[in-house]
């Protein structure tokens, strides 16, 4: 069991999400960064398909019951909390992860996973409709987070499985794939289906802008702080399907870029659609960071989605070589 | 159905999504085949699509992101194989749903404004809601959430200039030739007309979703002991 002390800003369950729904309006949700997830599982012992903590800008602070297995990968936090690594916390242990010094969220992965039935397949929390993860909702002070019964005993033999290790931890760390080295970071897009709604001064701009992610962004979408974006033709768009990514102008002219638990379909013009694989890295922005788009075509994305995917499976191949794989 | 669809387009939503494209404007034979199509694309079982979602004038089909190709071809490829073979009427979901909705007062947030903007009294309102029948033409917005055509046109009013920050759920609203039923307690702009009992999304369910795109809806009124007694078999 975890006990929570502090919740944090937003912590919540997350995994890789659910999906084979959006046909009755359920979006696929999940980790922002499904990359860091698969990473902190990696260095625990898991598949990378296990839910764990999403943590966002403010850590939580947790008291562990027994002998618990944790990595913590994605955004770096300021508590002195290992990152990228496997760490064994004693029976008693707590873990104070503090501020977020780097990128936005982290996701905090325990060997063995939680004991948490999946709800319509995933153990995602999909807090707008109050299901999935712990009870539906992000975590509060005093909330006790059940884990597998054997959650210890596979601590312990996971851990002594390390082939280099120290007291509690080992002496490397995992790379981190998703963090911007310095801002402005620069976001992949695609031209949107509405693109040529708008005009060549307005299609400048948005390329021109170094955007800032609003204040009331949130896992639904990041709204994009800068000049406001005009859509030239006046013809009513018919609302049709969105998703990850996709860059939608509503009629205020502000933009906003739907994120993991995005609406699936959508009446405002799309002006851009996000490569999949810069989605985890626009992820990583807290409120404030700065974001510049750059232009690019359908098979470039599938590069960069390649080579993400390519980076993450050595990593994670590596990781496995440590624990005796 | 004597009509084809014919493709306009398809357009990457991203490099793993794909929306095929069969109308701009809302045409309700193409909507009805752009349904049919859906559920031919999702029975080809092509292991590298996650979901295939029908929307108003064509659909999206979402990609596994270990998918290697190029999504839009592969798009192409699947839905031009699907027509070819022939979209058959039994691939049609011929189910209807009969909703019961009170319409009372309490339940009724926008009656009377409905009532002023379409000089119809509240007995003719109720009365031309609840013996229409309505197809769902598009799930969107929320779970579970469904955009149903075949609202009288004498019902056709412009959406609220202020949205509600919390629209309860269950709620029945109308909103120009549309009626929804929300699925949540949600922010929302449409007029609300009545609430029905039924759970709308339910995760324990078989089926969490009350509607699916395709169903045939109708409203049945009911009165405020009905609605308690339904309300409490949830």
């Amino acid at each position: 069991m975890i006990r929570v002390l502090r919740p944090g800003l937003q912590t919540s369950v997350q995994d890789q999400g659910r999906y084979g729904l959006q046909h009755i309006g359920l979006c696929p949700g999940g980790a922002m960064d499904p990359v860091a997830l698969s990473l902190a599982n990696a260095l625990v012992g898991n598949a990378v398909t296990e839910a764990a903590l999403e943590i966002t800008v403010i850590g939580p602070e947790l008291e562990f019951e027994s002998d618990t297995l944790v990595a913590v990968c994605g955004a770096e936090f300021a508590g002195g909390f290992p990152h990228n690594r496997p760490v064994l916390v004693p029976a008693g242990g707590r873990v104070n992860l503090g501020r977020a010094a780097r990128g936005a969220r982290a996701y905090l992965a325990l060997a063995g996973g939680f004991d948490l039935a999946p709800v319509l397949g995933s153990r995602s929390t999909y807090i707008p409709g109050a299901f999935g993860g712990f009870r539906g909702r992000a975590l509060r002070h005093g909330d006790a987070l059940p884990l597998k019964a054997e959650s210890a005993e596979l601590s312990r033999e996971r851990f002594g499985r390390l082939k280099r290790r120290r007291e509690r931890s080992v002496p490397w760390s995992a790379p981190s794939h998703t963090l911007p080295d310095r801002e402005p970071i620069v976001v992949h897009v695609l031209e949107g289906q509405h693109f040529a709604d708008f005009d060549a001064n307005v299609q400048r701009t948005f390329f021109d802008t170094v955007w800032r992610v609003a204040s009331d962004s949130n896992r639904m979408g990041f709204r994009l702080a800068g000049p406001l974006l005009a859509r030239t033709a006046t013809d009513e768009i018919l609302s049709g399907p969105t998703c990850l990514g996709t860059v939608q102008v509503p009629a205020n002219g502000a933009p906003i870029a739907l994120m993991a638990d995005h609406q699936t379909t959508g009446g405002y013009p799309k002006i851009a659609e996000i490569a999949s694989a810069d989605v985890p890295r626009l992820a990583q922005l807290a409120p404030g960071g700065q974001v510049h788009f750059a232009k690019c075509t359908l098979e470039m994305a599938a590069e960069l989605r390649k080579h993400m995917r390519d980076g993450l499976e050595a990593a994670v191949r590596g990781i496995a070589w440590e624990f005796g794989a | 159905m004597a009509r084809t669809i014919r493709l306009m387009g398809v357009v990457p939503l991203g490099d793993l999504s794909a929306y095929v494209e069969f109308s701009r404007t809302l045409d309700l034979e193409v909507n009805a085949l752009v349904q049919r199509l859906a559920v031919a694309v999702q029975a080809r079982g092509a292991p590298y699509i996650r979901d295939v979602v029908p929307a108003l004038g064509g659909l999206a089909l979402h990609f596994d992101p270990g998918f290697e190709g190029n999504c839009v071809s592969a798009a192409v490829e699947l839905v031009e194989a699907a027509l070819k073979e022939g979209i058959s009427v039994s691939a049609d979901v011929l189910r209807t749903v009969t909703v019961p909705v009170c319409y009372e007062p309490e339940f009724a947030l926008d009656m009377q404004e409905i009532s002023q903007k379409t000089g119809l009294s509240r007995e003719e309102i109720i009365e031309r809601h609840s013996t229409g029948g309505y197809r769902v033409l598009m799930m969107g917005f929320a779970p579970g959430h469904a955009y149903m055509g075949g609202l009288d046109p004498k019902l056709a009013v412009p959406r609220r200039a202020t949205p509600r920050a919390i629209v309860p759920a269950g709620s029945v609203a109308i909103s120009n030739e549309q009626t929804v039923v929300y699925p949540y307690s949600i922010s929302g702009g449409w007029n609300v007309i009545g609430r029905t009992p039924l759970a709308v999304f339910d995760t324990e369910r078989q089926e969490p979703s009350l509607f699916a795109s395709g169903d045939r809806v109708r409203f049945k009124p009911i009165d405020r002991a009905e609605f308690m007694k339904l309300a409490q078999k949830r």
